[in-house]
């Protein structure tokens, strides 16, 4: 009964959803007010439905109803409640639920938070972001239903992918979606503001806060993603160039240069149409994203989950949506126009070089992603593109955009005036050379060419970002959290360069082959294998080893490596074990026995590999400090 | 492979709409090192770079599956026999295509894709080189002037 | 005009989308490198002929001049399980002649599996390092190829053999002068 009522509320939500669009766009066109009156509560019907939904589909999971045919799928009575509630969206059809539910809280968030604004332009917003929410739902409904029974009822269920059964990526979707959804409300900004014909100062103000609470969710996302990786895939990687990482990476690189180009167009009223662009185009790589990985056109081998009937359903609401929004762009943008100049040196010039570096990034990345897609259409044959593509592709844009950071940050607007910062320009450029070579010279040796590079550039960003806001507090001025936010973000992208490098240049592995009492030496560390026992969890049993690793003869720290059974999919997993610390994380994973008494063992030292989660979720702080900011809240025209 | 390895092994993770990694569970560890340091090195590197074919998106280095250890043997014989690393990627290549290659070749079919980056960043420098030209002569003394304050 | 360039860009890029849409189902299989190019040659220890007495060993020059079938099995492999039958029944149609690939497998569960299920092939041969396998650019058992009278690889099918595999890929492919009576038997 309750999946039912589930069902039925997700089809209400469409229909609510419809009226929301119809009167959203066509209200204010008529002006009728009370069909742009009608928007608002159309808005919290639609949330209060697909909350229902949602919950009815968490009920399912909880109360291990195995006649609901994704949940007999992707649940079992013995997975933790956590995990259950978490299994919601563990597989495609809660996904989809997940990310409607998140739309219309963003749609939510928008009607609730646009009291400022006019009332024609927010009806028109959420007229358009209820038009993706029909898309959605409907697609839910139509291709991939959560609430599907299954008759007979299974006794119990196939589980979760036992991958899945973890804290990080229980919350990474979520996180993950609400920075991908978030992009919705910037493009719906921007289509109304399409609609309207009228683009100002004001519009890029009201834009601005969405945007970057969206980037910022999208942020810890990823690296919430990436941690998982790390910790849980049990080979000691970070980042694989995959494409679904990929999908979620190219519209942050696109939503970072939004971000920046909103600041321009806020302040000197500039690159407007480039702006509207950047809404348009971050919103449609979360799309787009969805759409690889659904229709399964790029995972070429063994893609259990490729559907053909899916992807051309989302290819259809890709070409009704960005479509239809491209074409409103290539009628509206020439009506834009602005007076305004600007100097080489001034911060207008620097943010327009950042914007042209990161979309020149996300097109590398989106290149080699498709790169297999279109090559198979163009008939050049199968191909395959990995990291020794992607980076440096990746790094040909993105360094000098580090060191434009660097710079860019003294510059002001209009008449840049960088002539009395130059000092503090050179001061902070040498104290990043000094740090490196200390680094280098006295640490951790020499290394790659690049390692260098990398170490200055992240220094220099770190340290040319405390200048602005040292000198505001000497002079006495105040500490507005948009520049508070700013210099976090961008100290936190500085400490991602730095352990990036770091990690890249200085990582020690080696694969062991260890019998009890034996060790191996990886880097100046020695791993002694010390014992192996069986051990068991709530759904799985697993062996468990013991290792001790020492330095220079006295013991660092002992870890337990696992790997598990779990009972259900009868899948093999690797628990590594890794000691956190400061400076390095001690990575220690048990592999196959080898025969003859001895286990191979992955033995890995990645100095501050943390960082680069750290810095993540400076860069994110940054963002939601930035974004709150009460002069974003003011209503009315002036700037 | 075997199929039951081979369904642990190529375990798609796509799990929802873009999510993290479609990565496998396990992971190859591979004890065998060869005895020369350089030829290691380059050994552990081109290992990264051949795919395992019939994983997501693995390497022969990463990968568990039977095939990825009979390639790795491969990969070792041809080092120790003197090959150099393109004579390696071609002994591949010739085998399994370009599809085994995470390193697209410069080549006629695939230059594009080398080229399409630093083609693309050479016209946006240019464009916003002329955009930046065009708004200097714009400055004018029109009242709003930077003096440090919000950002 | 350069408003519309976006819209442009994405129009190609839905047509590269729908290419990808249409060819997905076809995406499971990798192409063979070595369609049109020389078959690898081999000489490897015979697990069971048709000959008697059973050869130990057979070189691949042997069966230069003539069409053949060349499968890639194991006993470790279900799908081969599968295929079985099929197999069977191409070897009772006589049309071609069949050499197994036993890849990376131990010898005597490859005769029990013969003897149990029936054997097939005019000639089955050991690849007990899968060397063979790699130079055939096999990547997941079974695989079959059909190789012509100069030795050159004219078609590679990945996965169980079919009767509408058999037919319109292989059979179909054969010269109409190609031998279909029993060089069975004699390869």
């Amino acid at each position: 009964m309750i999946p039912e009522l589930g069902h039925f509320a997700l089809i209400l939500a469409m229909l609510v959803a419809i009226v929301q669009s119809a009167f959203g766009l066509a209200g204010p066109a008529l002006q009728r007010e009370r069909w742009i009156a009608a928007v608002r509560p159309a808005v919290t019907m639609q949330f209060l439905l697909q909350s229902a939904a949602l919950l009815a589909l968490m009920f399912a999971f909880v109360s291990n109803d195995f006649s609901v045919q994704y949940v007999a799928q992707n649940s079992n009575s013995a997975l933790p409640v956590v995990y259950r509630v978490a299994a919601v969206w563990g597989a495609h059809e809660g996904s989809l639920l997940l990310w409607g539910w998140i739309l219309a809280a963003w749609t939510l968030a928008v009607a609730l938070f646009s009291r400022g604004l006019p009332a024609g332009f927010a009806a028109r917003t959420q007229g358009v972001l209820g038009l993706v929410s029909v898309g959605f739902v409907s697609f839910t409904l139509a291709t991939s239903n959560p609430f599907e029974r299954l008759l007979p009822a299974a006794p119990d269920g196939r589980d979760l992918n036992p991958l899945l059964q973890d804290p990080a990526l229980a919350s990474h979707p979520p996180m993950l979606y609400a920075g991908y959804v978030g992009f919705a409300v910037a493009f719906a900004f921007a289509c109304a503001a399409m609609i309207e014909g009228r683009l100002d100062q004001t519009w890029a103000r009201w834009t601005r806060p969405w945007t970057t609470v969206a980037w910022a969710f999208l942020s810890v996302g990823i690296a919430l993603g990436s941690w998982w990786a790390y910790y849980e895939l049990g080979w000691g990687g970070y980042w694989f160039w995959d494409p679904v990482e990929n999908a979620s990476f190219m519209p942050w690189l696109v939503g970072t240069a939004l971000i920046h180009s909103l600041a321009v167009t806020e302040k000197r009223g500039l690159f407007k149409s480039w702006t509207l662009l950047l809404a348009i185009l971050a919103f449609s790589l979360s799309l787009l994203g969805t759409f690889l990985v659904r229709s399964g056109v790029l995972v070429s081998v063994h893609s259990f989950a490729a559907d053909p009937t899916r992807g051309i359903f989302i290819l259809v609401f890709l070409v009704l949506v960005i479509g239809g929004a491209l074409a409103l762009y290539a009628w509206r943008a020439p009506l834009l126009r602005s007076t305004a100049g600007f100097e080489f040196s001034a911060r207008e010039s620097f943010l327009l070089f950042n914007n042209i570096l990161l979309v020149v990034a996300a097109a590398a990345v989106f290149a080699g992603t498709m790169a297999p897609l279109i090559s198979d259409a163009l008939g050049l044959g199968t191909l395959s593109v990995g990291k020794q593509y992607f980076d440096p592709v990746f790094l040909l844009p993105t360094l000098p955009l580090i060191a434009l950071a660097s710079v860019g940050i003294f510059s002001r607007w209009k008449r840049g005036q960088l002539a009395p910062h130059r000092g503090a320009i050179l001061f902070t450029l040498a104290l990043a050379a000094a740090i490196t070579a200390a680094l280098m010279l006295g640490v951790w040796g020499g290394a790659k060419f690049l390692t260098p590079v990398g170490f200055a550039l992240g220094f220099w960003l770190i340290a040319a970002s405390f200048v602005d806001p040292v000198d505001r507090l000497r002079r006495g001025l105040r500490l507005t959290p948009a520049i508070v936010g700013m210099t976090i973000a961008h100290i936190g992208l500085g400490v991602f360069v730095v352990s990036v490098t770091a990690v890249e240049s200085y990582t020690r592995e080696r694969d062991l082959a260890l019998a009890i009492g034996e060790s191996g030496r990886v880097g100046d560390f020695d791993y002694r294998l010390d014992g192996l026992r069986s051990a068991e969890g709530p759904n799985y049993d697993a062996l468990r080893g013991t290792v001790t690793v020492l330095q220079a003869g006295k013991p660092v720290v002992t870890l337990h490596p696992e790997k598990r059974n779990y009972w259900v999919q009868g899948s093999v997993m690797t628990e590594a074990d890794i000691h956190m610390q400061p400076a390095r994380d001690v990575f220690v994973a048990l592999g196959e026995d080898l025969g003859g008494g001895r286990w191979s063992v992955r033995a890995q030292i990645r100095p501050l590999i943390n960082y680069v989660w750290l810095a993540a979720f400076l860069m994110a702080i940054g963002g939601i400090v930035a974004a709150s900011d009460r002069r974003y809240r003011r209503s009315g025209e002036s700037v | 492979m075997k199929t039951s390895l081979r369904r642990v092994v190529c375990a798609v993770l796509a799990v929802w709409i873009v999510g993290v990694a479609s990565v496998p569970a396990a992971f190859a560890i591979d004890p065998v090192e060869m005895s020369d340091p350089v030829l290691q090195e380059r050994y552990r590197a081109l290992t990264h770079e051949l795919r395992c074919m019939q994983c997501q998106n693995q390497s022969i280095a990463d990968s568990p599956v039977g095939l990825a250890g009979d390639l790795r043997r491969e990969v070792r014989e041809l080092l120790s026999a003197g090959k150099t690393d393109d004579e390696v990627r071609e002994y591949m290549r010739a085998r399994y295509g370009d599809f085994i290659l995470f390193r697209p070749r410069m080549v006629a079919q695939t230059l594009w894709l080398w080229l399409a980056p630093v083609l693309l960043m050479l016209l946006g420098l240019f464009a916003a080189w002329r955009v930046v030209q065009r708004r200097r002569a714009l400055v004018t003394d029109d009242g709003f002037d930077d003096e440090g304050g919000d950002r | 005009m350069k408003y519309l360039i976006p819209a442009g860009v994405f129009a190609l890029l839905v047509v590269v989308l729908a290419i990808g849409i249409q060819r997905a189902p076809s995406k499971n299989v990798i192409p063979s490198a070595l369609i049109g190019k020389p078959a690898p040659t081999w000489s490897l220890p015979v697990i069971a002929s048709n000959q008697s007495p059973t050869p130990a060993s057979f070189d691949s020059e042997r069966l230069r001049g003539r069409w053949f079938v060349f499968n890639v099995w194991g006993t470790w492999c279900p799908e081969c399980k599968v295929e079985h039958p099929m197999l069977l029944e191409m070897a009772r149609q006589k049309k071609l002649p069949l050499i197994g690939l036993d890849w990376k497998d131990d010898d005597a569960a490859a005769r029990r599996w013969l003897e149990s299920l029936g054997d097939p092939y005019d000639v089955v041969v050991a690849d007990r390092d899968g060397r063979t396998a790699i130079d055939f650019g096999v990547y997941g058992a079974p695989e079959t190829f059909l190789i012509d009278d100069r030795g050159v690889v004219v078609y590679k099918h990945v996965g169980a053999m079919n009767p509408d595999v058999w037919q319109r890929e292989f059979l179909a492919r054969l010269p109409t002068a190609a031998p279909s009576d029993g060089t069975q038997g004699q390869p």
